[in-house]
């Protein structure tokens, strides 16, 4: 049985209030976004997942997707570095193109820090946050794309592989596809025959002749060590227990000296993490989330009970204020479902 | 009494009547040239419907026709849940062409869609912007582009002369339909190696959202016992 919209409305509300006791100022948005804010930062992704509409003055619109943006957008707005902590509920709207049976919009209550450089701990106080919002109810699991994107960093080959490793963080079956590749015997680079055709559009032929100098470069470019890569694998397919995964890293970490930079904050984490929350219902996952968004990079979690779509979902996104504003600040935060934690308590 | 839609001009038209001709059926308009009333001789309780072809999957997918002929890229470009609305009866052998992506033939860095996410992501640096690539099947073409990972591009919408969009600065590259690729070469561009997006074939179609009582299955049996399609 579903709850009411009623329900729903005061479950959203009560979250908020939690997020507002933990010295979160209260943010609103409209329900029109501007789109071409979203398109640039979500590329056609976000067209298959929100609805677009037309304004005769505007442009085109979307139905807000999330908060994240328009968040973004407020805090970039103000004082960047000052660390601040937001609240919001609302409704979000979803295109389903897979799924009919997903609901098209729904409530959505968050809460967002940005602003504060101290990583570890504020990863654990979103993830705190999250878990009381759900009063006990789901299973949490976390990863950290921060693991992956610091083995690849290490990754013995050349800048342009781990740069278009980096850029497929969030494919998982183009990252692996890449990994193998570059882990093959090097095949001979057979330059392609020139040709006369005029060159049209804004691509032009210098660009044409330097990617055909990067592929020759990149045909003479010594495969990833077999340990490397094989460590790479094992890596992404980790998950385990928390208390198990600081050993599991440090081994990988033998193969994949990337990766070593990574653990002491995995670790100053994990003990923030110890601090703010109960960890014995927690699961790791080293490639959980990646993914669920692209500007995901650091810790994400979800919080799931059997049957229903997410009760909670979140993560650190520094990626994403990076190209929205062309500043480091650091971001991480996390919603919840009211109308998922209604019908999970029953 | 079922409804069969049928393109109402053009080769489509032509080559659908000659179908069903050659199965015994005779398509007719019954008044002037210009009116789109017609009637099928050759079997019992089928009203002829002439419609655009572009209207067909959508008067299948909704239900107001029991019976559609129209291109297989249609039907799955109008409709995610295309599968669950209708269903194919028998593809008819004409109106072939293949949903490809083409980029200038200069480009002869780039051949395959391992090509394309690469040249995507240097154009992004280069210039600041997604590649873009001009479509009108924005679904089949998404979908195909995000199976096989390719990053950093943006489709942006062509009704029309889509093959023309690359030489007048509104696309990088094009996701278009074409039946010998002879469009593309003119306009200085090259299919992409590999297997298309999707093969597309003028279809005939039966709808699962149409009411199907004891009278519309009875039309149906007669209708597909003498097309010969070994339907019962």
């Amino acid at each position: 049985m579903s709850p009411s919209a009623a329900a729903i409305r005061d479950e959203a509300a009560r979250l908020a209030e939690g997020f507002r006791a933990r010295g979160a100022a209260p943010f609103e948005t409209a329900v029109l976004q501007p789109a071409g804010p979203l398109l640039d930062l979500y590329g056609e992704d976000i067209r298959a997942r929100a609805y677009v509409t037309g304004d005769p003055h505007a442009g085109e619109m979307m139905l807000r997707p999330d908060f994240t943006l328009p968040l973004v957008r407020h805090h970039m707005a103000g004082d960047p570095a000052a660390p601040a902590r937001y609240a919001y509920a609302g409704e979000v709207f979803r295109r389903q193109e897979d799924d009919p049976r997903r609901p098209r919009e729904y409530v959505q209550a968050g809460f967002e820090v940005l602003g504060d450089a101290d990583a570890a701990a504020r990863d654990a106080e979103v993830l705190a946050a999250l878990r009381a919002a759900c009063g006990g109810a789901g299973r949490t699991t976390f990863g950290d794309i921060g693991l992956v994107t610091a083995a690849v960093r290490g990754l013995t080959t050349s800048e342009r592989r781990r740069g278009q490793l980096l850029r497929h963080v969030w494919r998982p079956a183009r990252f692996r596809a890449l990994l193998a590749a570059y882990a093959a015997p090097p095949a001979p680079f057979v330059p392609p025959p020139p040709s006369a055709a005029p060159d049209i559009g804004a691509r032009d032929a210098a660009e044409v002749a330097e990617r055909i100098e990067a592929l020759r470069a990149d045909a003479a470019t010594p495969p990833v060590p077999a340990a490397e890569a094989e460590a790479m694998v094992a890596l992404l397919a980790l998950a385990c227990a928390p208390d198990a995964a600081a050993a599991a890293l440090d081994r990988m970490a033998r193969a994949l000296p990337g990766l070593g930079a990574r653990l002491p904050f995995f670790a100053d984490r994990m003990a923030a993490m110890r601090g703010a929350l109960d960890l014995g219902e927690v699961g790791f996952e080293a490639s959980h989330a990646r993914s669920a968004m692209e500007y995901y990079d650091g810790m994400t979690f979800t919080i799931t009970a059997p049957g229903l779509p997410p009760l909670a979902t979140g993560g650190r996104y520094d990626a994403l204020t990076r190209a929205v504003g062309g500043a480091d600040v650091p971001a991480v935060g996390g919603v919840a479902r009211p109308a998922a934690l209604l019908a999970a308590r029953g | 009494m079922i409804v069969l839609a049928v393109p109402s001009k053009g080769r489509l038209m032509e080559a659908t009547a000659d179908w069903f001709a050659a199965r015994g059926v005779r398509l007719a308009r019954t008044g002037p040239a210009r009116e789109y009333a017609a009637e099928v001789e050759g079997a019992d309780g089928v009203a002829l419907r002439l419609l655009s072809a572009s209207e067909i999957p959508g008067a299948l997918a909704a239900g107001r026709a029991h019976l559609g002929v129209t291109g297989s890229d249609l039907v799955r470009e109008g409709h995610a849940d295309w599968a669950e609305r209708v269903e194919a009866l028998a593809p008819m052998g004409f109106g072939r062409a293949d949903l490809v992506v083409a980029v200038p033939d200069f480009w002869t860095d780039c051949r395959t869609l391992g090509d394309l996410d690469a040249v995507a992501g240097q154009f992004r640096a280069v210039h600041g912007r997604r590649l873009r690539i001009a479509t009108k099947y924005h679904r089949l073409v998404r979908e195909h582009l995000r199976a096989a990972g390719v990053a950093d591009y943006v489709l942006v919408d062509s009704q029309g002369a889509t093959e023309g969009t690359v030489a007048n600065g509104a696309a990088e590259a094009v996701a278009d339909i074409t039946s010998s690729g002879e469009t593309l070469r003119d306009n200085h561009l090259r299919v992409l190696d590999g297997a298309p997006i999707h093969r597309s074939e003028a279809t005939l179609f039966r709808s699962l959202r149409a009411r199907w009582g004891e009278a519309e299955r009875a039309a149906l049996a007669g209708l597909t016992a003498t097309l010969g399609l070994g339907r019962a």
